[in-house]
């Protein structure tokens, strides 16, 4: 029944979304809108029914249908980011693990866990490209790092919180049983993170396609998302709804992942229904 | 009295805390013997539930001797000789009923088999048979405490630590569980320490009430508490309880204190009306 219903609520709002894009655009082709030299018409603004239907059309001459070059293109960064994901979330706990159980270390190292993000990532891609292809890594792995490098930061954060939201009682508990650190980590510090650690992952999960697909520009990745945007790019003026379609597929890319971090909680976060974040 | 048989055994205990050079605990002694009954009452900031800390090992005495099982407080805690209850049950949400009990079990390292038997003898000597496997959420806050108390009692510890343990149940579940309390004491033989604001539950319970007083904490009075064994329904009934009542009452105002502190006044006279 619930499903039913989230069904047909997504339904609407699709439809809706949809009516509002054709409704703008039907309205400012008539009345002459611009916003500046941005004039809306089929090159700035397609029809949603010639983006889809372009998914249906050959990617070029005889090829195959743009759906499956982008269906593969998908595959191709879906494992980048899985990689980094993976990658970014475990050195983001373990960050945060080691963060929590020193002051100290929190106050030396966590100004450069912050300073790191506010690098350009377009700046560092290129240089992660070089650093690890000179270390013979093939570069699928390179394109990961670059995705990690966005995934980590929000895990090590909310890591850091979720293991300090341990309840001081459950901890003085712990202390009356004569627990050491790791016990106390394992038994209560750990599950009590979960529920944050799973807020984090969320974002991680979207920001690991997106980092792919920045990393894919300069490490000249063939076959993933990031080609088919620059490769899109180019044939913009004859052909936009092209690329229209590719972000189309990297939203809903980015959308599969999140929605696989929020099956996972389903399965691993058990509590109070109120208390899941 | 013996004071080699003392399960508990304080000598010149004194509590400051660094903020302000607070005096929290002054000239402690009190020895408590094997399989007593001993509450510790008086109003807020009296000390008692930091003096029952001090018993633990979770909060270090600045002076004083603190002998637990014939050993000092800090080898007590590491060998596991308490076990403590706390105001709120403390249970862990993403636990079962059985596993929050467990816990103690597991970190002493018990085989799977055994913390099961064990859990099993827990839950019905707590009587919360059928609901091994819910999470703490969906029981009431009565059961919930009954989780935690067999939590303590998981590894058969010679002392039972308890701060307040039903002061945040309403009135008719704080009786049935002083009842259930009493039979789990009658049925383990162990001793207990029993912090508390309610003047009835100190009589009800004990074997000895100790009476504290704030600015700073100390033992104004101790009472005993005669009354027959084993307690029931019909105890709270009797002359001498009410006698026994009043004498706690007055050692309470004798050590003053607790008029100026409003909250712990309040406490006390809603605790009495309980009667």
């Amino acid at each position: 029944m619930a499903t039913a219903r989230q069904g047909g609520l997504l339904l609407a709002v699709l439809g809706v979304l949809w009516g509002f894009w054709e409704l703008f655009k039907w309205a400012a082709e008539e009345t002459g809108f611009h916003l500046g030299r941005f004039f809306v018409n089929d090159r700035t603004f397609p029809h949603i029914h010639d983006i889809l239907g372009t998914l249906a059309e050959p990617s070029r001459r005889n090829g195959p249908m743009l759906i499956e070059v982008l269906r593969d293109a998908a595959f191709v960064t879906a494992k980048e980011a899985a990689a980094g994901f993976a990658l970014g979330a475990s050195v983001g706990f373990l960050i945060g693990v080691v963060l929590v159980h020193s002051r100290l270390l929190q106050r030396g190292i966590l100004p450069y866990i912050v300073a790191s993000q506010t690098v350009p990532i377009l700046a560092v891609a290129p240089m992660v490209v070089v650093w690890t292809g000179s270390r013979g890594l093939p570069t699928w792995f390179s394109v990961a790092v670059i995705a990690a490098f966005l995934t980590f930061f929000p895990v090590t954060i909310n890591t850091l919180r979720g293991l300090s939201s341990a309840d001081p009682r459950a901890l003085e508990l712990m202390r009356s049983y004569a627990a050491g650190r790791l016990r106390v980590l394992l038994k209560v510090r750990i599950p009590a993170s979960l529920p944050y650690l799973f807020a984090a992952l969320k974002i991680s999960a979207t920001a690991s396609v997106v980092g792919a697909i920045i990393g894919e520009l300069p490490a000249s990745v063939g076959g993933g998302l990031g080609n088919a945007i620059l490769n899109f790019n180019q044939y913009y003026a004859s052909a936009p709804e092209r690329l229209w379609a590719t972000n189309l597929i990297a939203a809903a890319l980015g959308i599969a992942f999140f929605l696989a971090v929020v099956a996972a909680e389903r399965i691993v976060v058990r509590r109070a229904p109120e208390h899941v974040a | 009295m013996n004071a080699d048989a003392a399960v508990v055994s304080l000598k010149g205990v004194r509590k400051e805390f660094d903020r302000g050079g607070v005096v929290a605990l002054q000239d402690i002694d009190l020895d408590v013997q094997a399989g007593e009954f001993v509450s510790l009452i008086g109003p807020s900031g009296c000390g008692k539930s930091t003096l029952l800390r001090i018993v633990g090992d979770l909060i270090r005495p600045t002076a004083g001797d603190v002998v637990v099982n014939g050993k000092p407080a800090h080898q007590a805690r590491l060998d596991r000789d308490y076990g403590i209850v706390f105001q709120d049950a403390v249970l862990f949400d993403w636990r079962t009923v059985e596993k929050n009990i467990g816990l103690p079990l597991e970190l002493t390292g018990w085989s799977r088999q055994r913390r099961a038997d064990r859990v099993h003898e827990l839950i019905e000597l707590v009587e919360l048979s059928g609901f091994e496997r819910n999470h703490p959420w969906q029981l009431s806050g009565g059961m919930q405490q009954r989780v935690a108390i067999a939590r303590a009692l998981s590894f058969e510890p010679a002392l039972l630590l308890m701060d307040e343990p039903f002061g945040a149940l309403d009135e008719m579940t704080r009786e049935r569980m002083n009842l259930e309390l009493l039979r789990i004491w009658d049925q383990t033989r162990s001793t207990v320490i029993f912090v508390t604001h309610s003047i009835a539950e100190a009589v009800f319970l004990s074997t000895r009430v100790v009476v504290m007083s704030p600015r700073p904490g100390r033992i104004t009075g101790v009472v005993d508490v005669d009354l027959p064994q084993p307690r029931g329904v019909e105890t709270r009934e009797q002359p001498r309880f009410a006698e026994l009542v009043r004498d706690v009452r007055r050692t309470l105002r004798r050590g003053g204190g607790f008029e100026a502190d409003e909250a712990g006044e309040d406490e006390l006279i809603v605790a009495e009306e309980g009667l």
